[in-house]
């Protein structure tokens, strides 16, 4: 299939106003990774996964995907909206009393597309991996994916999910780190420096592909070459270099919008700069 | 008193490797995990018959619990073994987002709990696992008393869905309960019926309060004992039953007084029929290396302190 790369960047435009329009009404949230995230997960849904909208949790025969950087829901609850999992109109519930749109994502409302909860980080990899496991003993072809925070990799489970995925040969796992080089309190490098992660990840046993996450041309390309690597015994690290707060001049270039929600004047410029293509729920 | 006897004593542990077992061969879902102890959690025999259904983890027991919960996304039941200590307090947060509050079918198996994994001392006697465990909602919790009934629990708890949490320890105690029982969640074992005081143990507490029932019967007290195996949810009927007639209470742990069984039998007594309770348990203490026998007398969880609680909260009535 070739990939509409025009038709993936209109979806990912609607998905940013949608992040920026949830995280204003409730005034809280993260809109800053949620925006860099945005093209990855336009990608994912609209081209990359072989899956079933009609929610199934066991997801038997279809590609599964955990977001373990919970905090970025807004851009996971859109892109499933807009995929089908659940009507967009329900986007305005956002964090908001009895929602089923949690500050961070959870099972427990029985959400359509969210197969584990997450927001308390480092965990997502070692649940992916049991995924993945359970689709090899199910004799299940289908993959699974995970995305990450790059500030996530502080914590260490994620090593001990990296180190067992490729002792166990874990090849049908496809992770992606948002490397937007930002955490809540700084940067990255003034935080916890994170070293260099291909040599790392290498280091650990798995196959490093390198992707420009802003560029939707260029996640097509990767996303494809990652599933044309997976049952060759390693798992597979995507390393996705995105700037957090893509597609709002403002929000670019600082962490400052990791977990900020933008006043009136502010949501109009954001929605200025973001063409609305879907229509707005 | 009703009589109990025993012809042998074995491990909780071993009757979960043997109920892990036959849980397999029941059903081919079961999947089992392990943080590098395979020998001690008795779990060679599965290993053996379903090699490709079990994986080693190393010791990395927050992934551990992470693939488990993974598992279950698929269909699978994993059971995963590690020492009580490395099953709860090490890995809390990951039971509580992934399991728990994820509504996971996860079963995690936990050896070695309280003041007889012995010599290796407090770093391992975990002794708050319960109520770290039993405040989870959603989390089911269960401390069986003996070789045959943590059998009959395993199997159970495989054809529960939902979280559980099973408790079992390291030495070798009497077995004295039914080797082809029935294991019910949440419905207490009646061992003995009487009318002076009720007391309510569980796991290896069971055969004290036994021991404590024959001494004290031939005092004349007439002590009821009910195995609670089921710490959550709870056997409020029969607890309240039980209450309403011998009006005290003793509870018989091998944790600490603090969040365990006791303080859930006070809650219930306190919001329905508030009447004497007296605790066995460890008070608000870490253990420390020695003999199991010699912790438990050490600790305050031995017969003679079943027996002295028994007498002190009948003066109290």
């Amino acid at each position: 299939m070739t990939p509409d790369i025009d038709k993936l960047t209109k979806v990912a435009s609607q998905v940013r106003r949608d992040i920026v329009r949830m995280v204003h009404a409730c005034q809280s949230g993260h809109p800053g990774g949620s925006l860099g995230c945005a093209d990855y997960l336009v990608a994912l849904y609209f081209h990359t996964l072989k899956h079933n909208t009609k929610f199934d949790m066991d997801g038997h025969g279809e590609d599964l995907f955990f977001l373990s950087n919970g905090h970025i829901s807004p851009v996971w609850y859109s892109v499933l909206a807009r995929s089908g999992y659940f009507e967009a109109s329900e986007l305005v519930t956002f964090r908001k009393i009895n929602t089923r749109l949690q500050g961070h994502p959870t099972t427990h409302e029985n959400l359509p597309g969210v197969r584990i909860a997450s927001g308390s980080l480092g965990q997502g990899m070692s649940v992916a991996i049991g995924a993945a496991v359970a689709k090899k003993l199910n004799n299940d072809s289908r993959l699974v994916f995970s995305l990450h925070g790059d500030g996530e990799l502080q914590e260490g489970q994620v090593w001990e999910a990296a180190m067992y995925a490729s002792h166990n040969k874990v090849d049908n796992l496809i992770s992606t780190i948002d490397v937007n080089g930002q955490q809540i309190d700084g940067p990255t490098d003034l935080i916890l420096s994170l070293g260099n992660l291909r040599a790392k990840w290498e280091a650990f046993g798995w196959e490093v592909l390198e992707m420009s996450g802003n560029d939707m041309t260029d996640v097509v390309r990767v996303l494809d070459l990652a599933i044309s690597k997976t049952s060759k015994g390693k798992p597979i690290m995507i390393l996705m270099q995105t700037m957090m707060g893509n597609g709002v001049d403002f929000m670019m270039h600082t962490h400052k919008w990791h977990g900020t929600a933008p006043n009136d004047e502010q949501l109009a410029a954001a929605l200025g700069q973001l063409e609305e293509t879907l229509g707005d729920y | 008193m009703k009589k109990y006897t025993y012809t042998e004593k074995k491990d909780t542990r071993s009757g979960f490797g043997a109920g892990l077992l036959e849980a397999g061969k029941k059903n081919d879902q079961v999947v089992a995990l392990c943080a590098d102890l395979i020998g001690s959690l008795k779990m060679d025999a599965f290993i053996k018959e379903f090699p490709e259904r079990f994986f080693q983890i190393g010791i990395a027991e927050a992934n551990m619990m992470g693939i488990a919960a993974g598992l279950t996304i698929g269909g699978k039941i994993p059971f995963t073994g590690t020492f009580a200590n490395f099953s709860t307090g090490r890995v809390y947060d990951q039971i509580r987002q992934s399991i728990a509050y994820s509504d996971k079918n996860v079963k995690i198996c936990a050896s070695h709990a309280g003041l007889t994994l012995g010599e290796d001392g407090a770093t391992h006697q975990i002794l708050e696992d319960i109520g770290m465990m039993k405040m989870l909602p959603g989390m089911v919790v269960i401390n069986p008393c003996d070789y045959n009934q943590t059998k009959a629990a395993t199997m159970a708890i495989a054809d529960y869905h939902g979280p559980v949490y099973l408790r079992f320890g390291r030495p070798t105690v009497p077995v004295f309960t039914d080797p082809d029982q029935k294991f019910e969640i949440g419905k207490a074992w009646m061992v003995n019926e009487g009318t002076d005081v009720s007391i309510f143990a569980t796991g290896h507490m069971v055969w004290k309060a036994i021991e404590a029932g024959e001494i004290l019967a031939e005092e004349g007290i007439n002590v009821e004992i009910i195995n609670i195996h089921t710490i959550k949810p709870l056997d409020e009927e029969a607890v309240l039953k039980s209450v309403a007639k011998t009006g005290c209470v003793v509870t018989a742990e091998e944790h600490n007084r603090i969040g365990g069984l006791g303080d859930s039998i006070a809650q219930l007594l306190a919001t329905n029929n508030p009447v004497p309770q007296e605790y066995v348990a460890v008070n608000d203490s870490f253990g420390e290396s020695g003999t199991p026998d010699q912790l438990m007398k050490k600790y305050g969880l031995d017969t003679e302190d079943i027996i002295k609680a028994v007498k002190k909260v009948i003066k109290r009535k």
